[in-house]
């Protein structure tokens, strides 16, 4: 017989392994049901992991996806790190998108340089404005952060699908729901002739480490850590946790409304109703695969995107529904969480005497 | 072994043979053997972590031994549950009582008891009323557990015990938690169970008690058995050196000083509880002189909690015209803000408030002290961790290293950690909550001269206790809180254990209410 016991301390071993093992184990699963599928199991994998690193083409896609999911990670990394649990980076990725495109349809007829960064500008500005409604709610009546950032996230994607239907919509459009094409001035630069890896893959990463830096070696860093890991200690420290909880909800905003900014002034072009296929949500789980460290995210992310890409492939290659994406990216969280308990505890035999 | 127990010298009640516990990473304890005898009072003794817990939890079957015998009225035994340790006649009180608030007195004691054991006894409450008189206990069983005084709730869980026909009570720290008086109704209890043949070990900090009522003591070092001896026969400073070896100081008694100047003052604080089971405090007076440590006496719970809170700010609502501190109005200021003009605080919980437990020592020393090591909203590490090291260095403070974790730390040694800390910020005012607290002997010591070292330096120390010696020992000034009163301030000099422990029961509320109304 075996039992479980609680750890003396947290192992670092399993803190570090524990995102593989989830891995390894979400693998075998996922082998399993192509098989069950009728699939080569061998081959799937083959495209789902394999070939979105194969060609430079199926790099720069992977980047491209890579980007927004770092961007809202990064985020919401810091928030987790202080105990602020905001679901909402899918809301505001979609408010930076929408508040975007009301700027860039400002521009259509422009080359004017202003263009692009003010796009940016007010999509950061958006997703911000986006965090600040649960974190007002939060710090003045201290609501559930989690179950204001999710209803946000609903209100988000219909004022999104509204904006396209009526106001932002192309007049020369033949009635579809989607806005004008940007003008050149207003889309971000793209990096390379071949491939769409715009300006914004290269801020994601460059953000990243300014979160690592920040947490690192910044005071207010430091106060984000003790805040999340024992907030009793804040307070007698004095440290003040509404602004704690001010700053990191409004960096997360600024980072998911620039994810979603980036998006559209990037490889989409417009404003169209679906411009996220879930990058926000899928952030959380990057979030925590990278173990809530800005470094982390940037591998975690990759993977992911890897997933994301190796899913679209997969449908190509051998009609494997795209919904397997979605079911691998919850199998993961699902296999990282039951890892994780691991770190505070193990499995012994247990002792005859015990019973 | 006593004379008056050696007359009805009987078989052993209880022997252990050989006790040993190996946790992960450590021996609690090493092979220990300790003989009861019925009537016996026996005191285990030793420094926190010497394992006496371990060992008085392989007796009530918490905790199963690795290896050793338990020998029960000549049987031996094996002790897998508690549930066995009571049907053989041993009862137990925690540190921490295990009583439902919401229930009565009579509904908890039921609780424990098996069928067979309530149809044995018939009607509980008269049972309980009996042995409430026959023992003073001053138990009624209809009352609510939430309505009762922590006394009132000890006295329930030693019913609860005698109850089930106790053949050895086990009691941990009894007296942490009494006024001076409760510990003498409680010592009279233990007497009259003694006489009539129950053994009892005491689990005590406090050797004075140890000397005055236990006939034997065992004295436990490191998880080993170190000695044993009569304490009738022996002077508290003489079990100390047991207990903690022979290098260990002894605290002497130090010289009071007189403050002059006034630096800090609560006028008529008055403040009701943000928690529903809290004590509000009313109408609390008093000022703290630069260069004096005032001390305040109170059994847990009566608003010291509440008081700390709001001067340090924790308890984020402000006060206006309340608090001063050199002459500014504190009570308006944020915690953060309190801080840096000139307070600090050691607070009671080390770990987890006082201290982050999975932060390094360094990363804990950033904690509170970030003067000098924060430029343009940079932490310069280096700085901090060769800071934290010369803490470490001063207060010699056991630890791998100023990269240690908080939590890898014993109580004592973060304790000498977080007030090194502390003073270090060259505080106008410290506020000092139970700064020795569950800490061994040598690291008591080391506080207290740390203390009174600031003192000297013209620091006003506010020191709130619930160890009445320590109090007299370090404090210039002392008064007592009760139910959020708290009662006039003396010298320590001009005042007595006796006082300050009616204080503590409250008997200053009705005076100070009278002579405020002719005010």
């Amino acid at each position: 017989m075996i039992r479980v016991q609680a750890r003396t301390e947290p192992s670092t071993l399993m803190t570090f392994a524990s995102p593989f093992l989830a891995i390894v184990l979400t693998l075998i699963f996922g082998s399993v049901l192509f098989s069950a599928l009728g699939k080569d199991p061998i081959q799937a994998l083959h495209v789902l992991l394999v070939l979105p690193l194969s060609d430079a083409y199926n790099i720069s896609e992977m980047l491209v996806k890579m980007g927004p999911l770092l961007l809202c990670a990064v985020g919401l990394s810091l928030c987790y790190r202080a105990n602020m649990w905001n679901i909402g980076a899918e809301g505001q990725l979609l408010a930076g998108a929408l508040g975007g495109s009301a700027m860039a349809l400002q521009f259509v007829d422009s080359d004017s340089a202003l263009a692009m960064p003010l796009t940016l500008f007010a999509g950061i500005l958006s997703g911000m404005a986006w965090a600040a409604i649960p974190t007002y709610l939060k710090t003045k009546f201290n609501s559930n952060l989690i179950l204001t950032t999710i209803m946000l996230n609903y209100i988000a994607l219909y004022l999104l699908i509204w904006a396209v239907h009526g106001p932002l919509r192309d007049p020369a459009g033949f009635g579809f729901p989607e806005s004008a094409l940007f003008s050149d001035a207003t889309l971000l630069p793209v990096l390379f002739d071949s491939g769409r890896v715009h300006l914004g893959v290269v801020l994601a990463v460059l953000l990243a480490l300014v979160a690592w830096f920040l947490l690192s070696k910044s005071h207010l860093g430091f106060k984000i850590r003790v805040y999340g890991a024992d907030e009793p200690a804040a307070t007698y420290a004095g440290f003040n946790a509404k602004a704690i909880s001010w700053f990191v909800m409004l960096f997360a905003g600024a980072l998911a409304g620039l994810a979603g900014v980036a998006e559209v002034a990037g490889p989409i072009g417009q404003l169209t109703p679906n411009i996220s296929p879930g990058y926000g949500y899928s952030a959380i789980i990057v979030a925590y695969l990278g173990r809530l460290h800005p470094a982390g995210a940037i591998i975690a992310a990759t993977f992911l995107a890897i997933l994301y890409m190796g899913g679209d492939l997969a449908q190509i290659e051998m009609g494997i529904p795209i919904a397997v994406v979605g079911m691998f990216q919850g199998v993961l969280l699902f296999f990282l969480l039951a890892c994780d308990f691991f770190i505070r505890y193990r499995i012994v035999p247990s002792r005859e005497n015990m019973a | 072994m006593s004379e008056t127990l050696k007359k009805q010298n009987s078989s052993p009640r209880l022997e252990l043979l050989n006790i040993t516990k190996q946790y992960p990473g450590c021996l609690a304890n090493d092979q220990i053997c300790m003989t009861l005898m019925p009537g016996e009072i026996h005191a285990l003794l030793g420094e926190n972590g010497a394992g006496k817990s371990t060992l008085v939890k392989t007796i009530y079957g918490v905790v199963s031994p690795d290896s050793g015998q338990i020998i029960w009225d000549g049987h031996e035994v094996d002790i897998k549950s508690p549930s066995i340790a009571r049907d053989l006649g041993i009862g137990m009180v925690f540190q921490h009582f295990s009583l439902f608030e919401t229930l009565t007195v009579a509904q908890n004691i039921e609780l424990c008891l098996s069928k067979e054991q309530l149809s044995e006894i018939g009607n509980l409450a008269q049972r309980i009323r009996d042995l409430s008189k026959a023992y003073g206990l001053n138990v009624d069983p209809e009352r609510y557990v939430h309505s009762l005084s922590i006394g009132e709730r000890q006295r329930v869980e030693i019913m609860r015990c005698l109850v089930q026909s106790v053949k050895l009570l086990i009691l941990d720290e009894p007296t942490s938690v009494l006024t001076p008086q409760e510990v003498a109704g409680l010592f009279t209890v233990l007497r009259q169970l003694s006489s009539e043949g129950c053994s009892i070990l005491f689990i005590s900090h406090k050797l004075h008690e140890v000397t005055e009522i236990c006939h034997n003591a065992t004295i436990l070092r490191g998880g080993k058995f170190v000695g044993d001896c009569e304490p009738a026969n022996e002077t508290p400073a003489t079990i100390a050196k047991m207990m903690v070896g022979d290098l260990a100081e002894q605290d002497a008694g130090y010289e009071k000083a007189h403050g002059q100047e006034m630096i800090f003052a609560a006028k008529n604080l008055t403040l009701a509880s943000k928690n529903p089971f809290g004590t509000s405090l009313k109408a609390v007076n008093f000022e703290l002189l630069k260069g004096e440590i005032l001390g305040i006496a109170g059994v847990a719970g009566n608003g010291q909690e509440e008081l700390m809170s709001i001067i340090s700010g924790e308890d984020s609502r402000s006060l206006k015209n309340v608090l001063t501190l050199d002459g500014a109005d504190l009570g308006v200021l944020s915690a953060g803000a309190r801080r840096k003009s000139g307070l600090a605080y050691v607070p009671e919980e080390r770990l987890g408030r006082g201290a982050v437990p999975e932060m390094s020592l360094s990363e804990n020393t950033l904690l509170t002290h970030s003067r000098g090591f924060v430029k343009s909203g940079l932490v310069n590490w280096a700085a901090v961790k060769e800071y934290a090291k010369s803490l470490i260095n001063q207060y010699s403070v056991k630890c791998h290293g100023e990269f240690s974790e908080a939590k890898s730390l014993s109580g004592g040694n973060l304790q000498k950690f977080i007030m090194g800390r502390e003073i270090g910020q060259n505080p106008k005012v410290l506020i000092c909550a139970h700064p020795t607290w569950g800490v061994d002997v040598g690291a008591a010591l080391a506080i207290h001269q740390a203390l009174l070292q600031l003192r000297d330096q013209g620091a006003a120390i506010l020191l709130i206790s619930e160890d009445i010696d320590e109090l007299f020992l370090l404090a210039d000034r002392m008064a007592a809180v009760c139910d959020g009163h708290l009662s006039p301030v003396v010298r320590t000099e001009d005042t007595s254990i006796d006082q300050i422990g009616q204080w503590m029961a409250g008997t200053f509320i009705n005076d100070s209410n009278s002579s405020e109304a002719l005010t």
